[in-house]
């Protein structure tokens, strides 16, 4: 952990307190405030170093249930300058993110029929979620921001806008639609694992020369070897990777490479490497960091600190495809839309 | 006369200690005693694999013509012995019907051409590896086919908190044996790939344990009062990918199924 983030946690802890009060609480819009969590506690610095227990065959132990709910953005918001808040900062920034996902489900608007976020437990407040006085979870480059794609990230970038126009609106068959919608992957699993908007959660388990992460959204389990073998060979390309694990200290220190592409992270390649940091720095915190680098996209690497707060399982199985109603419904719509309009035409040159 | 009687009686008697000391030892062949896992259980971690055909049909069957007349032999049926314990399934009348349907129509009905979940036992032995991830408190079986998981609840056992593909596993260890007992099932999943089903009252008790360094016994008795009249029981062995490299990789096969599954919704191009 470096200086910055035990200054930030040492203001944390302030803005846990703040954030913990019943005047933040009432002014959480009305339906979430009684359902609401506390946000996950924040270890007070005590100067001495956590030492995380161990597993039986001795490696740091990270096993449970975690979050890495946040209302923390990826990058910096426009106009933010500061990297880190004061607590009446990031309470009234959580604030109005809360109050942006409520109206999501406002009776009487548009967004209204979709499910009810609230009802249903899926708006990020009324889970447990990782408080942080950050203002993006980018750390590095020091501006919050994912570098500008390099010429190569701008080539590939409108080759791929140009093959999705070839290939039609965005309803007109299932492989234009997003990957997250078709049940292929979810953005939790990664890596780098990004917070979902909701169900953002993960269990982990380790036996001796494994760690496995699963993620809930979709039920995705990765397995990631600890025993220095080699990376699997170049043919071998999956959504979430080939990912290689060794302890460095109390740190998991995880490389990824071998992408299908097919996921395009943020714009990157198939020769995308993400490198994620686990530790476990309270009890309840495991500091999670990852750095992405693909020079064919990114002139330089980026870093960002995404903490994973301990919460409860156990987590029930997440089967996506094979209940996915929306896909045939969406395609079913857009072809029926289709129909009455060519009728409508008809008619009308009639 | 009486030393030749007495000499047949010994011997009789001793082919009959014999016999059952042999006895004693096939009901000990088991008795390999798996290395410690760091926590003192049996150590079951591996990635491992059935070498059936029971992923084609549980019991008996002879090889037969692929169902799609353009795999031609690669998509054939190979012929095998059956997993099931007395080789024939007790379904109820009305269940034996509806098997025969599902077997006459398993393109269309198979969940496993969908790539939906396999259910459980059919995770074990369909023709992909799963991953046992040992822990104390939970146990994972992780599947390559779809990255279907299962998690064994060896503490904070709790019943199912709602029907479920993979079901809801809590489990024990009797000696050197994982004893895992599931239910909370949904009824959409199938045994194998010729229609043999279940019902949402499916009730799987597996037993694992090792038989070598290399194999585990594998055994699930599964109850189910509204398909089969009775409990039946299948059993085999499974096997080590004892590949330095060997991993579970990813068969998402979602994308694979897509066109299957929703191409007749696809935009035609405009006449």
């Amino acid at each position: 952990m470096n200086r910055r983030s035990l200054v930030s946690i040492g203001a944390l802890v302030l803005g846990v307190a703040v954030l913990l009060s019943a005047s933040v609480v009432a002014q959480v819009p009305a339906p979430l405030a009684a359902k609401r969590a506390p946000a996950a506690k924040v270890p007070a610095p005590t100067g001495k170093p956590y030492t995380p227990p161990k597993t039986p065959d001795g490696q740091p132990d990270l096993q449970g249930f975690w979050t890495n709910s946040t209302y923390v953005p990826l990058e910096r918001p426009q106009g933010v300058t500061k990297e880190i808040y004061t607590p009446a900062e990031a309470e009234a920034a959580i604030k109005a993110a809360a109050e942006r996902e409520a109206e999501q489900t406002e009776p009487g608007t548009t967004a209204d029929v979709h499910y009810d976020f609230s009802q249903f437990g899926l708006d990020r407040s009324q889970s447990k979620f990782a408080a942080s006085l950050r203002t993006s979870l980018i750390v590095d480059p020091p501006d919050g921001k994912i570098p500008a794609l390099n010429a190569q990230g701008q080539k590939r970038g409108a080759e791929r806008a140009a093959a999705r126009k070839a290939a039609g609106g965005p309803y007109d068959s299932v492989q234009n639609m997003p990957i997250g919608s078709r049940c292929i992957i979810m953005g939790g699993s990664g890596p780098p694992m990004m917070n979902a908007g909701y169900n953002a959660n993960y269990q982990i388990v380790q036996s001796p020369g494994y760690v496995m992460i699963l993620t809930e959204m979709i039920h995705d389990a990765r397995i990631i070897p600890l025993d220095n073998r080699p990376q699997a060979a170049q043919g071998v390309r999956q959504w979430v990777g080939v990912s290689r694990g060794r302890w460095e200290g109390n740190t998991l220190v995880v490389e990824t490479t071998n992408f299908n592409g097919k996921n395009a992270f943020r714009g990157a390649s198939e020769n995308l490497k993400v490198t994620e940091r686990f530790t476990r720095i309270a009890d309840d915190m495991i500091d999670y960091k990852f750095t992405v680098e693909d020079p064919a996209t990114w002139d330089r690497s980026w870093t960002a600190e995404a903490p994973l707060a301990k919460t409860e399982g156990p987590i029930f199985e997440f089967a996506c495809h094979e209940t996915n109603y929306g896909i045939s419904n969406i395609l079913a719509g857009a072809r029926a839309e289709e129909k009455a309009k060519a009728e409508q035409a008809k008619k009308g040159s009639n | 006369m009486r030393n030749r009687f007495l000499t047949r009686v010994t011997v009789a008697g001793i082919v009959t200690c014999l016999a059952a000391a042999v006895t004693l030892v096939t009901a000990q062949t088991p008795g390999y005693r798996a290395p410690r896992a760091p926590d003192g259980k049996p150590n079951l971690n591996g990635i491992w694999q059935a070498i059936n055909t029971a992923n084609y049909d549980i019991e008996a069957h002879s090889a037969a013509q692929s169902p799609v007349l353009e795999m031609g032999a690669t998509g054939a049926v190979p012929a095998g012995l059956g997993v099931v314990e007395g080789g024939t399934l007790p379904y109820t009348p009305e269940a034996l019907k509806k098997r025969n349907e599902n077997r006459a129509n398993r393109l269309k009905l198979d969940p496993e051409v969908k790539c939906y979940l396999p259910g459980v036992p059919r995770g074990t032995y369909m023709p992909f590896p799963f991953q046992i991830i040992q822990s104390q408190k939970h146990i994972m079986l992780v599947h390559e086919y779809a990255g279907a998981v299962r998690t064994i609840y060896m503490a904070d056992q709790t019943e199912a908190p709602a029907d479920s593909w993979m079901g809801w596993s809590n489990g024990r260890w009797e000696g050197e044996t994982l004893v895992v007992d599931t239910k909370g099932f949904n009824d959409l999943s199938w045994f194998d790939r010729s229609g043999n089903f279940h019902s949402d009252a499916l009730h799987v008790v597996e037993r694992i344990s090792a038989r070598s360094a290399d194999t585990l016994n594998y055994e699930a008795t599964v109850e189910d009062p509204k398909v089969f009249t009775r409990p039946w029981k299948m059993s085999m062995p499974l096997y080590r990918r004892v590949e330095p490299n060997a991993q579970i990789l990813e068969f998402r096969c979602v994308e694979f199924v897509e066109d299957l599954l929703y191409g007749h919704l696809r935009k035609q191009p405009s006449q």
